[in-house]
């Protein structure tokens, strides 16, 4: 799950990281009065789960009130990646020394958490990362330990940060740590962390995702997530149980499995149809699930035909054939459907779906072929 | 031979009396693996498919001494069933649980290896070597008794491709699901070596999908050490970056775990890399 900047920094405010005071607003006055209340130059800064806002013209800097007012104006409703812009952060804007990069994420072949900073601030650190590596500084947590002082320090130092401002910095990677911990985060990011002329670290934009896996024991982070940024119907198909991500294509896809569901698109594709989504029923592909499933693709209008790619296993088949049966009449479907049932009793279980006008075979390839035929 | 699981086993299942836990217990008896014993806190002098259920790892250990146990355990509870089974001394944990935080798992992963244990999961379908033993829960009657060894990060793309192997002719010498999380106990390169070291299993096949680089070092391990042939397939050629899918580790981060790449590392580790399921036989021969 994604946050805003600002959300995002209240969470690190409260575990003690210095942050650039602002208010989020929704409307250009909104923005107007914050950046009265600041009383000096502010920056208006667009609020969506995505990144490359200051490319897409997303933040502006207002010298008073009624430029942050124009700025807000131009802003909000912007669209910037299929974002929306429906609120903007106004901060107060700051003289900066350097620019620094850190962030705290999930190392994955070394299964630890890991510490990443880096010199080069306020740039796109996956660029850094693929482009100069040596660039970036390192430190990984220990998994029963947790981050020691001593490696705060050692970032500090390797980052050629002077003596004097070591202690200030460690103290934010810590308590970046301790955040990232705390909130069950994926990613705790501050880019830039910046030095002020008056030699002040102050962490300038923030960034948190979270694993949802996790958010049984966060309810309160739960209310942080932002509606208008969520796909519904994703967030409709999760509440069910199924794993659901909206694609470009006109074949809709209802598959067991993820790596299964993975390789139908991909089968998909390979006999020159396109896929309109990814969706993985879960387990047993049971009567309730399929006719969820079917709300969820037929709800597409540019879906021309369904997929099911079912394999079986240990569910029978002829089970499987008779709720996807049912849930066909019960949702209405009126696009083509061809079925790919595999398993015990799939031969049973392809008769019922023959019968009931369902193309039904037993391969994947043939089912991708007869698909995009379908659909075309 | 075989690897980790055969006719030794003696499986421990945690969770047993649960939903999944009964069902797939009986399956596995059913299908002749020698399931010597359950846990259920609670569930003490109770049985399931003939298995006596204890209420602690710790006594069904002392009165049946397993030697693997399988984890069918809800996702907040199953890294405690984990430290359980490895702090009664059995070597080899399988977790299928699905929904583990990875915060959750990163010292579960530590402690395991600290303590010479080995972990399987979690979210994974399990490990068979057939006419042997299943330990997971996959369909049994898929597979034969042969020589190729099978890795997966998946569930039924697993399956797919096990059917797809027997139908053609070729039996397996174990099949193990990895588990579709960002962190996992046993890795391809784990799995990769124990086939290589395997003389039962003559090739390999290897099933990988988008998100994090495991393939990639599976590709640069097989380059160094693998004398067997080797066939892959990365499944979501079509999968958007960014968007999750299904699986916690399938994601596209700042467009690194594309299976672009992960098919070009192994194609330039010599392994070819199938463009669909059903190509696998084919590439095996």
């Amino acid at each position: 799950m994604n946050i805003h900047e600002y959300q995002a920094a209240e969470i690190l405010a409260s575990h003690g990281i210095p942050v650039n005071p602002g208010r989020v607003a929704s409307t250009p006055e909104e923005a107007k009065e914050i950046a009265q209340e600041i009383g000096k130059l502010v920056a208006v800064k667009a609020q969506v789960h995505t990144g490359g806002r200051g490319k897409a013209g997303g933040i502006k800097i207002a010298k008073d009130p009624n430029s942050a007012r124009e700025a807000a104006d131009a802003i909000l409703g912007m669209d910037i990646k299929g974002h929306i812009v429906r609120k903007v952060l106004v901060a107060s804007g700051v003289e900066i020394a350097k620019e620094y990069y850190l962030g705290i994420v999930l190392d994955r072949p070394q299964r630890r958490v890991t510490v990443m900073a880096s010199a080069e601030g306020g740039v796109d650190i996956e660029q850094v990362a693929r482009d100069t590596p040596e660039k970036i500084v390192r430190a990984l947590a220990d998994p029963m330990l947790g981050l020691h002082p001593y490696q705060a320090r050692e970032v500090g130092f390797s980052l050629g940060i002077p003596a004097a401002l070591v202690p200030g910095f460690a103290a934010i990677v810590l308590n970046l740590y301790k955040a990232y911990v705390a909130t069950d985060a994926t990613l705790a990011e501050i880019n830039p962390l910046i030095l002020t002329k008056d030699d002040r670290w102050l962490a300038l934009d923030s960034k948190m995702s979270f694993d949802d896996n996790a958010m049984f024991r966060h309810p309160h982070l739960e209310e942080l997530r932002d509606l208008e940024e969520e796909n519904l119907t994703e967030l409709e198909a999760k509440r069910s149980g199924i794993s659901f991500v909206k694609l470009d294509g006109t074949i809709g896809c209802i598959v067991n499995g993820a790596g299964l569901a993975m390789a139908t698109m991909d089968a998909v594709k390979l006999h020159g149809g396109e896929p309109a989504n990814f969706l993985d029923v879960g387990g047993g592909a049971s009567a309730s699930q399929v006719a969820k499933a079917f709300t969820l693709v037929t709800a597409d209008p540019e879906v021309r035909a369904i997929f099911i790619n079912i394999f079986g296993g240990i569910t029978r088949g002829d089970v499987v054939a008779d709720g996807i049966t049912t849930a066909m009449r019960e949702v209405g479907v009126q696009v083509p459907i061809v079925v790919r049932l595999a398993g015990t009793n799939s031969e049973e279980g392809r008769a019922i779906l023959s019968a009931a006008g369902m193309t039904a075979v037993d391969t994947m390839d043939e089912a991708a072929a007869a698909v995009v035929r379908a659909a075309n | 031979m075989s690897i980790l699981v055969d006719k030794n086993t003696r499986l421990l299942v945690q969770g047993i009396t649960g939903r999944e836990g009964s069902f797939h217990t009986e399956q596995m008896v059913e299908y002749g693996t020698n399931v010597v014993a359950g846990v259920t806190p609670g569930g003490l002098g109770k049985s399931v498919a003939g298995v006596p259920v204890f209420d602690t790892v710790a006594e069904a250990v002392a009165a049946t001494q397993p030697n693997v146990s399988i984890i069918y355990v809800p996702a907040r509870f199953a890294p405690d069933a984990v430290y359980e089974a490895v702090d009664n001394g059995i070597p080899f944990v399988v977790c299928i649980t699905e929904g583990i935080p990875v915060l959750d798992m990163a010292p579960v992963y530590a402690y395991v290896r600290a303590k010479g244990a080995r972990l399987l999961g979690p979210n994974c379908p399990g490990i068979i070597t057939p006419g042997e033993a299943k330990v997971g829960i996959m369909p049994g009657f898929i597979h034969r008794p042969g020589s190729v060894g099978l890795v997966s990060r998946s569930g039924t793309l697993t399956y797919e491709v096990v059917d797809a192997l027997t139908k053609a002719g070729m039996g397996q010498s174990t099949a193990i699901g990895i588990g579709g999380d960002p962190i996992i106990g046993t890795s391809f390169v784990d799995a990769l070596a124990l086939f290589q070291a395997d003389p039962k299993t003559e090739k390999i096949v290897m099933i990988g999908e988008i998100g994090g680089t495991d393939e990639e070092d599976a590709a640069a391990f097989i380059k160094a050490h693998v004398t067997k042939p080797v066939v892959g397939f990365i499944a979501g050629r079509t999968a958007p970056p960014g968007k999750r899918m299904g699986h916690a580790g399938a994601i596209i981060s700042g467009g690194a775990g594309t299976a672009a790449e992960k098919i070009a590392a192994l194609e330039a580790a010599g392994v070819p890399v199938a463009d669909r399921p059903s190509a696998v036989p084919g590439l095996l021969r």
